[in-house]
């Protein structure tokens, strides 16, 4: 939240003085002062919904307990976080939600991760004093990618703030009123047939297991434990910065070749990188800008497609703009099709024998595996499943692996080496960078001497940037969130609309805030601090790469001069490009 | 009528004076219709008709005495003004021919009593001690509420012209503050600081709102000021529209008003006509837009950030303030709400003066309350006191006291919201913090009397069950906490309580006061706290009885 006023306030947290500046919360001055006011509803990547009142606190001099979360501390107050009245209270409102909440801890997909179990424990509570009255609801798996279950869910509204005025999907929504009150689509339907995009945004911020990703960990160790088969996992890019949170390592920490360790140790027999996918996806989206920039063929601006919870909601909510969708698949879907073609050609191994698992910081990509008959282009599934960063942590701990003192792996380097470009793919603003990089040398053929793009870079919800290009100014823009995504929009269509030049030439939208590394598999937890820990993390890998341009990467020149031939070739939209259509926002 | 300037209202007012006949007044408010008003209504103006007589058939809105309906008011020249009760359509043919034609009262039908206590601030400056005084419901049964010429008859449109000609809107909101009207709605939030909070805050475009969503139990202040005086609260909106500088306004009223709806309608649609609404208003370059919005019946809407919620379209939810309202209301920008009485009290206020307002009433509760006296009292109806009237005068004078061989044993006031106040604290003063200090408050005006027959746990169960029924479920302490007090008093009710309980009702009622988000959710245990407290023999004896050898 942007502050504009410079002035600051005086006040007294339990006797200590603090001076933040006005608009600063309770909660947040308390913090500030090392001051922990326990919190159920509020995230910190979240405004307040003010639902649960644990975080109330005392006014001295008043009878006000107002809520820590949503009250701006204000001049002269002397708040009081702490006594036994404030506790017993604190704990009497847990005693309550707990009531409504089914005791099944050891069974839930949040045992350990749950923070009203936390909370629970922190406050020692050892019986329930108050009978159960946990309601009777369904589950809904409808979508194959995240699961509500409105029975465990204590109505602290963080999903609707995401899904609503992060996201702008408006799946999500508050039924019925007072004890009846509960989370589940608007309209009272299967979540498959709302408008949910499945980016898992919700999954990612629920404090308990009322919206869990749609756990396909026992699919992946049947696939793993069948002799038959060959299997293929490929991981993220920004699986490898968030994946050490879950093993206790500071965030944006690069585990890449701990992972391709883990990965191998499971058994798989073949470890690639989706990053090199991501290698693939520049060459052709590249060349498809090239050829709408250059040649006047086709659409200005090229808007990247690789997130499929964009692309469900540009199909949903913005179909005008299919024509200037990039026809690129997203890079896992392009090392799947490539495995099951160029990677069994050349081992000689039976493409219906081979599985290939995406390990993915997304709920989405759940979806997108079987989105259309484009993702069978090898004749069959291209890629059989994706879990998400949460999925695979599970796996490794059950693996019985000790993930720290794991030493490094390599991967299979034919759909697996990687460059720079690649990996930052997971960033926002990575994808614009990344074809920027290609870009400039397909155009000029000549390298691009700015390979950092700043203008691409940071948390802000809409970034723009400008460039020259053979003499021609080339407008760029980034939109993350989809909350953020309609501004971008609206201006192309309005320079459209009045025949002016195209507001930009090309534009990267990611679905979840901050790109996959906030994606809505990773870890929980998730706050802009931690989103600039990861990109920092994906950003030094870039650095740190022997090639940092996706055209210098030796397998990929080495995958078009022996199979695809040249990018955009027939072959090559074959198995590498898809189209799209206008779909209804809600199935019925 | 063709839109009116400021010096026009004077002739209007002569016109009907000069024009004023014989009439005869139906009341039909919501509960004279119930009643039957309509068939008498109509009977009269076809008596009227069959014998040729040259009188006024007139719909008036509810007097109060709701007990006595049907009420007739008949005005002949020559036989002092007479209302008479409980007419049926039979009685039409007695009254036309005896009082209207023969100029003889119909005494068995004739109820004095009734109309002596209604005293109003047209008729005189000051109340009579332990007698009604109508501010707020001056109008209401004295005039057509669909007509706008009567109300600027009886005295209406003279505030508004008053403020557009000789105050600044500053003015105005320090004559408000001077008065010392307190919101009527329940908490009793000052109204001028209110109105100059909105006006003092930035935004490009701010908002007036009357707030009619009147949804306690057994009260009907709003509904009946709304469909018997509409113009009132339009006039008030108007100032408050001036003073705060707002050209847009909404009124917010339940759907389950119909006639208040169509009142107001009608009223809005009048006064458009008149210039009285919509631009240039009496002449003056002040322009205001006023629109309804219908409750879908969430008695939640009527806290106000919920209320906000629900007219700009979202479901009506409470949120966390600050920011209040005055600072960031609709669509963010600031927003008085007002209620309905609230606003029904400032046409007078600013035609008569601050000082005359400040004259009734108590010094920290000014002016007057309207209460929907209902439960176990003869006389049960819509009562307008002077602030500081104890409940006692209210219940035994105004109410005329227990039913036959009954006792009195307990006052409700303030709704679900409010405290049952036992029989032995019946002289206390009718004022926001002497309410407050029992454990109940002012609330908006319901007040339910109760006598020995009742069961003070079935009433707390039955306030409580309200709640919970209302409560939005937005946050935990009101959504559970609220059912699982619920829950004990049900089992209190049917006598199979355990020691605990009463434990148990303690602890949760002080978690929903302390750490629910809104005014529901904090006031929603009073009923429970304050018959806890007054009543804990009932609760013993709510108790089961330990089992022998259990």
């Amino acid at each position: 939240m942007a502050r504009t006023a410079a002035r600051t306030v005086r006040a007294k947290l339990n006797g200590i003085e603090v001076v933040v500046p006005e608009g600063t919360t309770i909660l947040e001055a308390a913090e500030k002062v090392h001051l922990k006011i326990p919190t159920l509803c509020k995230h910190p990547d979240l405004p307040p919904t003010a639902a649960c009142g644990i975080c109330i606190v005392r006014v001295k001099g008043t009878n006000q307990m107002p809520r820590a979360c949503c009250t701006p501390l204000e001049e002269g107050m002397e708040i009081q976080t702490h006594d036994p009245e404030i506790v017993e209270i604190r704990r009497k409102v847990l005693e309550l939600i707990l009531s409504k909440h089914p005791n099944e801890c050891l069974t839930c997909g949040r045992n350990g991760t749950c923070e009203l179990q936390r909370l629970a424990s922190d406050f020692g509570i050892r019986q329930q004093s108050l009978p159960s009255i946990v309601p009777d609801l369904p589950k809904d798996e409808s979508t194959r990618t995240i699961v509500l279950e409105p029975r465990k869910c204590i109505a602290c509204g963080r999903c609707l703030t995401v899904c609503q005025e992060l996201q702008n999907v408006w799946a999500l929504s508050f039924l019925e009123r007072g004890i009846d009150t509960r989370m589940a689509p608007a309209g009272d339907i299967l979540l498959a047939d709302s408008p949910c995009i499945s980016c898992g945004q919700c999954s990612a911020h629920c404090p308990t297991g009322a919206i869990f990703e749609y756990d396909e960990t026992e699919r992946a160790w049947e696939l793993l434990r069948d002799p038959e088969l060959h299997c293929v996992v490929q991981i993220a890019p920004a699986v490898r910065v968030a994946i050490g949170e879950a093993f206790g390592y500071p965030p944006g920490t690069n585990l890449t070749g701990k992972l391709y360790a883990a990965l191998r140790y499971m058994g798989f027999d073949t470890v690639f990188d989706t990053n090199f996918g991501a290698d693939v996806t520049i060459m052709e989206e590249g060349t498809e800008f090239v050829k709408r920039f250059q040649d006047n063929q086709g659409e200005l601006p090229l808007i990247t497609s690789c997130c499929p919870a964009w692309v469900d909601f540009m199909e949903k909510y913005h179909s005008d703009m299919i024509d200037h969708f990039s026809t690129t698949k997203s890079p896992h879907e392009i090392v799947g099709v490539l495995t099951k073609t160029y990677y069994c050609e050349r081992k000689g191994l039976d493409p219906a024998k081979v599985r290939v698992v995406s390990i993915m910081p997304c709920t989405a990509k759940k979806y997108e595996i079987q989105r259309s008959d484009d993702m069978f282009a090898s004749g069959y599934q291209d890629v059989d499943l994706s879990l998400t960063t949460r999925e695979l942590a599970r796996m490794i701990k059950q693996a019985g692996i000790d993930f720290s003192s794991l030493p490094e792996g390599e991967c299979d380097p034919m759909l697996g080496l990687y460059t720079g470009a690649g990996t930052i793919f997971g960033t926002s603003g990575g994808v614009l960078e990344a074809a920027l990089r290609t870009a400039h040398k397909l155009l000029t053929g000549e390298e691009f001497d700015a390979l950092e793009f700043q203008p691409a870079r940071g948390l802000d919800g809409v970034k723009e940037g400008k460039l020259t290009i053979l003499g021609r100014e080339v407008r760029v823009a980034v939109a993350h969130g989809m909350g953020h995504v309609e501004d971008v929009l609206d201006r192309v269509r309005a320079a459209k609309e009045n025949g002016d030049e195209p507001a930009y030439h090309m534009i990267e939208v990611m679905a979840c805030p901050g790109g996959c590394i906030g994606g809505g598999g990773q870890p929980y937890g998730i706050t802009d601090a931690l989103r600039l820990q990861r990109a920092k993390g994906l950003y030094t890998d870039d650095r740190e790469r022997e090639f940092r341009r996706s055209h210098e990467n030796p397998y990929v020149q080495a995958l078009y001069s022996s199979f695809l031939g040249k990018p955009l070739s027939e072959k090559a939209h074959r198995l590498l490009h898809n189209s799209y259509k206008p779909k209804p926002t809600y199935r019925r | 009528m063709a839109k009116l300037q400021k010096d026009e209202l004077e002739g209007i007012i002569q016109r009907h004076r000069e024009s004023s006949r014989d009439w005869i007044a139906v009341g039909m408010g919501s509960c004279g219709l119930a009643a039957g008003a309509d068939a008498v209504y109509r009977a009269l103006v076809d008596g009227a008709r069959e014998r040729g007589l040259e009188i006024d058939v007139r719909r008036t809105g509810c007097l109060g005495a709701c007990h006595a309906e049907p009420l007739v008011e008949v005005q002949v020249e020559g036989v002092p003004k007479t209302l008479y009760g409980h007419v049926s359509a039979e009685w039409v043919d007695l009254i036309l021919d005896s009082h209207v034609q023969l100029k003889r009262v119909v005494s068995r039908l004739a109820v004095p009593e009734i109309a002596e206590r209604l005293t109003t601030c047209n008729d005189r400056e000051q109340p009579e001690p332990g007698r009604q005084y109508k501010i707020v419901t001056r109008n209401c049964g004295a005039i057509d509420p669909e007509s706008l010429e009567e109300y600027i008859a009886s005295g209406g449109y003279q505030a508004l012209r008053r403020c557009l000609s000789e105050l600044s809107p500053d003015q105005v909101i320090s004559e408000v503050e001077l008065s010392g009207l307190r919101g009527r709605g329940g908490a009793g939030f000052p109204t001028g600081v209110k109105w100059r909070l909105t006006r003092e805050a930035q935004g490009a475009e701010k908002f007036v709102v009357c707030n009619g969503d009147e949804g306690d139990p057994g009260a009907y202040m709003d509904r009946s000021v709304l469909e018997g005086d509409p113009f009132s609260v339009i006039e008030g909106m108007t100032i408050a529209a001036y003073a705060i500088g707002a050209s847009e306004g909404f009124l917010y009223i339940r759907a389950e008003y119909p006639l208040a709806v169509a009142r107001i309608e009608s009223a809005i649609r009048s006064a458009k006509l008149a210039g009285l609404l919509g631009k240039n208003i009496l002449g003056s370059d002040f322009s205001l837009n006023l629109e309804v919005r219908l409750g879908a019946g969430a008695f939640v809407c009527g806290e106000e950030t919920a209320l906000i919620a629900s007219i700009e379209g979202k479901r009506g939810t409470p949120r966390p303030r600050p920011p209040y309202p005055s600072v960031s209301g609709l669509w963010g920008g600031p927003t008085c709400i007002n209620n309905v009485e609230t606003l029904a009290n400032l046409p007078p206020i600013l035609s008569k003066g601050a000082d005359w307002f400040r004259s009734i009433g108590t010094e920290k509760s000014p002016g007057t309350k309207v209460f929907a006296l209902t439960g176990k009292v003869r006389r049960p109806g819509l009562v307008e006191i002077p602030m500081g009237t104890p409940l006692r005068t209210v219940v035994e004078e105004i109410g005329g006291g227990p039913l036959p061989g009954r006792k009195i044993k307990a006052v409700q006031t303030g709704g679900p919201s409010g405290g049952v106040i036992p029989a032995n604290l019946l002289d206390t003063p009718v004022t926001y913090e002497d309410l407050a200090a029992l454990g109940s408050m002012m609330g908006s005006g319901g007040m339910i009397v109760m006598d020995d027959q009742d069961s003070i746990v079935d009433i707390t169960r039955f306030y409580l069950g309200f709640c919970v029924e209302e409560s939005c479920g937005k946050c935990a302490p009101c959504r559970i906490g609220g059912r699982q007090m619920l829950t004990i008093l049900e089992r209190l009710s049917e006598g199979r309580g355990t020691p605990e309980d009463l434990e148990q009702l303690r602890q949760i009622s002080k978690t929903m006061k302390a750490a629910s988000l809104c005014g529901l959710g904090k006031s929603a245990p009073n009923p429970v706290l304050s018959t806890l407290r007054y009543f804990p023999e009932e609760y013993e004896r709510a108790i089961a009885p330990a089992k022998a050898n259990a």
